[in-house]
């Protein structure tokens, strides 16, 4: 389980969960490459692709993290790479889900793409656009943080997550809104690394800090369990 | 006699015999819970109680009106960045996905013995847990020269609805350099930076569409709500627009005569086109009619929002005297949730989870310019505390305010669904 989990977090969940949620289906480029348009904004991918405000996503997938010549990467991202981290499917899966939940610090300011499904598509479509890195043939695991493994490790108690989500819903929308997202059927992983860097304070903003601080580990994964059932 | 749901359903014809029938038994097993007003508090607390008792409580709520106005976004019609359509919500969601017998009618009386609510149309309502959430009435001779007959002249549009929509008729109808007065209310009041937020939106909508006007604001308070915020924004905003008479001069004798429509301030008469007085505030008349009030408002214990008076009444919102909390609708829609689990818990068993309380207020300076404050709070025997808070900063930049000011939309959507959908 713990191999699964350091996996990604959102395929785990998917597993624990195999009751309540359908199983995954595989990505379809098709669907991929509609979806990829938001991201052509600052990525290039194909034939010719350059490095513009992000870099080039040629060859991304099992490259390393952060590690494509000619492009400044953030430190969070080149640190990952010059420590052996590679882009596998789980972890371009996370990034994708909230990629400043999943490294914090990375310049890629992009609220992330919320549909597990439309995740799958999307990691389909730069496999069939822009093929497999050859470097990287190793799929190294990445690792989550102990805190939030911790976190992970409890089991959440859903009613009393279900009492403290209605502070949440003052504010969040189940569609979502232009700057107040949808948080409902979040992985608890993706959950959970977001509340504690809320927490902590290395994700700023005024009211989901002070909402974050008085949330203690109990009450998050309580959150979190309720929020990954709730529909 | 047992209770039709649908002859309750407010637009039912139905509903006028079986509510004229002097009394409706109580002859049920299930628990009966009453709401009065349909607001913040009261449409908050039907939903969460209908929906977590999942129909082993019988639910009613008590509201005169079809369409709840909500007050929150009633500046930002004012000043032009919102619909007043967009801001009516109707009971129908209430009805139909929590199965809430909806009864269109003021309540008039509470019999705490009988445990029965009496209607303005002669009906009596039973209930195990009554919740009050009649918002405020105004203070009787706050202002002096005028009282509530005098509001078509000089509106207070500080309750929801055609009030505000008469406002800004009376904005627009403004003649070119004239003025906007407001009278502005002590403390305590609901939602501390309406009346400056009212202030911002008036000054936009002059500034665009009557650029030498002028706006009087007449406070008797030393200080207000975001204070430093808001005289930035209108320096940086509304320059020279703007004047704001505070005690020390002479704010704390004002008189107002809407005949004549002057205000008077410490001897000196000022003629104005438009005059909003804003007057002091106690618990709506309901609670005063229930006998739970101590003073002007409704005193309630921190820990569920039960009156001090009476355990099996609970005040929420602006009528409840409950400690740090601003009288605002998010305080309300918050303290609902806390009372609504209470309740449900003492009528069914179901488990009970500590208070939990919190508040955002945003407010809107001029476009894409917002701000906010909030807190967290905790129970306390002494009353609410709050534990936590956070205020926007002066200087923050253009970007976080027009973010802050898209939160607030979001917000209003997120709100408006949690109490009516
Ligand atoms: C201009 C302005 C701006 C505001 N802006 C904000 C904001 O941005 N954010 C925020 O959080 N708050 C804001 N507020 C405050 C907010 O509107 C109130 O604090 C909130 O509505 C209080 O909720 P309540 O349930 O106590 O009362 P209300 O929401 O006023 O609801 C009371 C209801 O009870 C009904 N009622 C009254 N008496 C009876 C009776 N006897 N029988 C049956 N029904 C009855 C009324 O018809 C009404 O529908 C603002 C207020 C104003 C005036
Ligand atoms: C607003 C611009 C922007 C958008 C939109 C955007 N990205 Fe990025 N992306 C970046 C930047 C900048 C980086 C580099 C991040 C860093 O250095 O931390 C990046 C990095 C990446 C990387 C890692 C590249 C590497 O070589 O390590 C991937 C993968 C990626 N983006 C995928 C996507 C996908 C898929 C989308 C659309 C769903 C998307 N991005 C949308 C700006 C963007
Ligand atoms: C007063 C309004 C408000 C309340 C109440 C609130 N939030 Fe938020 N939340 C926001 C805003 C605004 C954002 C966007 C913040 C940002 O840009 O980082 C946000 C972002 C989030 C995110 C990040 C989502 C993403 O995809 O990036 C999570 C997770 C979250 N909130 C969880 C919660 C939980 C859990 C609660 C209740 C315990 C809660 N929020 C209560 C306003 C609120």
């Amino acid at each position: 389980m713990t191999g699964l989990r350091a996996f990604t977090g959102a395929l785990t969940f998917a597993v624990l969960a195999a009751a309540t949620f359908p199983a995954l289906a595989e990505g379809d480029p098709a669907q991929g490459e509609t979806l990829f348009r938001p991201c052509r904004a600052c990525h290039m991918i194909g034939d010719g692709a350059v490095h513009r405000v992000g870099p080039h996503l040629n060859g991304i997938v099992d490259r390393a993290i952060g590690a494509s010549p000619g492009y400044q990467f953030s430190d969070a991202l080149a640190n990952a790479g010059a420590e052996g981290r590679v882009w596998t499917e789980g972890s371009l899966d996370r990034y994708m889900a909230g990629p400043s939940d999943y490294f914090p610090g990375t310049r890629m300011v992009f609220r992330g793409v919320r549909s597990e499904q439309d995740r799958q598509h999307l990691i389909a479509y730069m496999l069939a656009a822009g093929g497999r890195s050859e470097a990287g043939a190793e799929l190294a695991e990445v690792a989550v943080a102990p805190e939030i493994a911790a976190i992970l490790e409890i089991s959440g108690d859903v009613p009393y997550g279900e009492y403290l989500s209605s502070e949440c819903t003052a504010c969040h929308r189940d569609s979502g809104g232009s700057d107040i997202p949808s948080i409902r059927g979040l992985a608890p992983s993706v959950f959970i690394a977001g509340m504690v860097a809320y927490r902590d304070g290395s994700r700023e903003h005024q009211v989901m800090n002070t909402v974050a601080r008085r949330l203690g580990d109990e009450e998050l994964a309580a959150l979190a369990a309720y929020f990954a059932v709730a529909h | 006699m047992t209770i039709n749901r649908r002859a309750f359903l407010g637009t039912s014809v139905a509903l006028t015999a079986s509510l004229a029938a002097p009394m409706i038994a109580r002859a049920q097993a299930t628990p009966r819970v009453v709401v009065v007003g349909g607001g913040s508090g009261g449409a908050t607390a039907a939903r969460y109680i209908a929906r977590d008792s999942a129909g082993a409580v019988d639910v009613t709520l008590i509201e005169p009106q079809r369409t709840y106005h909500t007050c929150y976004f009633g500046n930002l019609y004012l000043g032009g960045f919102f619909n007043y359509d967009d801001l009516g919500h109707g009971y129908g969601g209430l009805a139909s996905n929590y199965g809430i017998n909806v009864v269109h009618d003021w309540a008039v009386g509470v019999d705490r013995d009988a445990k029965t609510v009496a209607l303005a149309t002669g009906a009596s309502v039973p209930y195990d847990k009554l919740v009050l959430s009649p918002g405020i009435d105004f203070v009787e001779g706050s202002v002096a020269g005028w009282s509530v007959s005098a509001q078509s002249r000089m509106p207070h549009a500080y309750k929801g609805g055609t009030q505000v929509e008469l406002l800004r008729a009376q904005i627009a109808a403004m003649p070119q350099g004239g003025t906007f007065a407001m009278v502005a209310p002590p403390n305590p009041y609901r939602c501390p930076p309406g009346p400056y937020e009212r202030i911002s939106m008036v000054a936009h909508y002059l500034r665009e569409n009557n650029p030498t006007a002028k706006i009087l604001l007449v406070d008797p308070k030393e200080t207000f709500s975001k204070q430093g915020l808001f005289e930035d924004g209108w320096n940086r905003h509304y320059a020279g627009m703007i004047t704001r008479i505070g005690p020390d001069m002479g704010s704390a004798v004002v008189e107002v005569d809407p005949a004549a429509m002057t205000v008077t301030i410490d001897g000196v008469v000022e003629k104005v086109d438009v005059c909003n007085v804003i007057p002091g505030q106690r618990a709506g008349q309901i609670a005063f009619a229930a006998g739970i009030t101590d003073g002007n408002w409704a005193p309630v214990s921190a820990y569920d929002m039960s009156s001090k008076v009476d355990p099996d009444i609970t005040v929420l919102g602006d009528a409840a005297a409950q400690g740090a909390m601003p009288k605002s609708g998010f305080s309300a829609n918050s303290q609902a949730k806390v009372a609504a689990n209470a309740i449900v818990s003492a009528l069914t068993g179901s488990r009970a989870f500590p208070a939990r309380y919190s508040n955002t207020c945003w407010s809107l300076l001029d476009t894409d310019d917002g701000i906010k404050v909030g807190a967290t709070y905790e129970a306390s025997a002494e009353g609410i505390v709050a534990i936590d808070n956070f205020v926007s900063q002066i200087g923050e930049a253009a970007d976080l305010r027009a973010a802050t000011y898209r939160e607030s939309l979001d917000w209003y959507a997120a709100i408006t669904t949690d109490m009516f959908v």
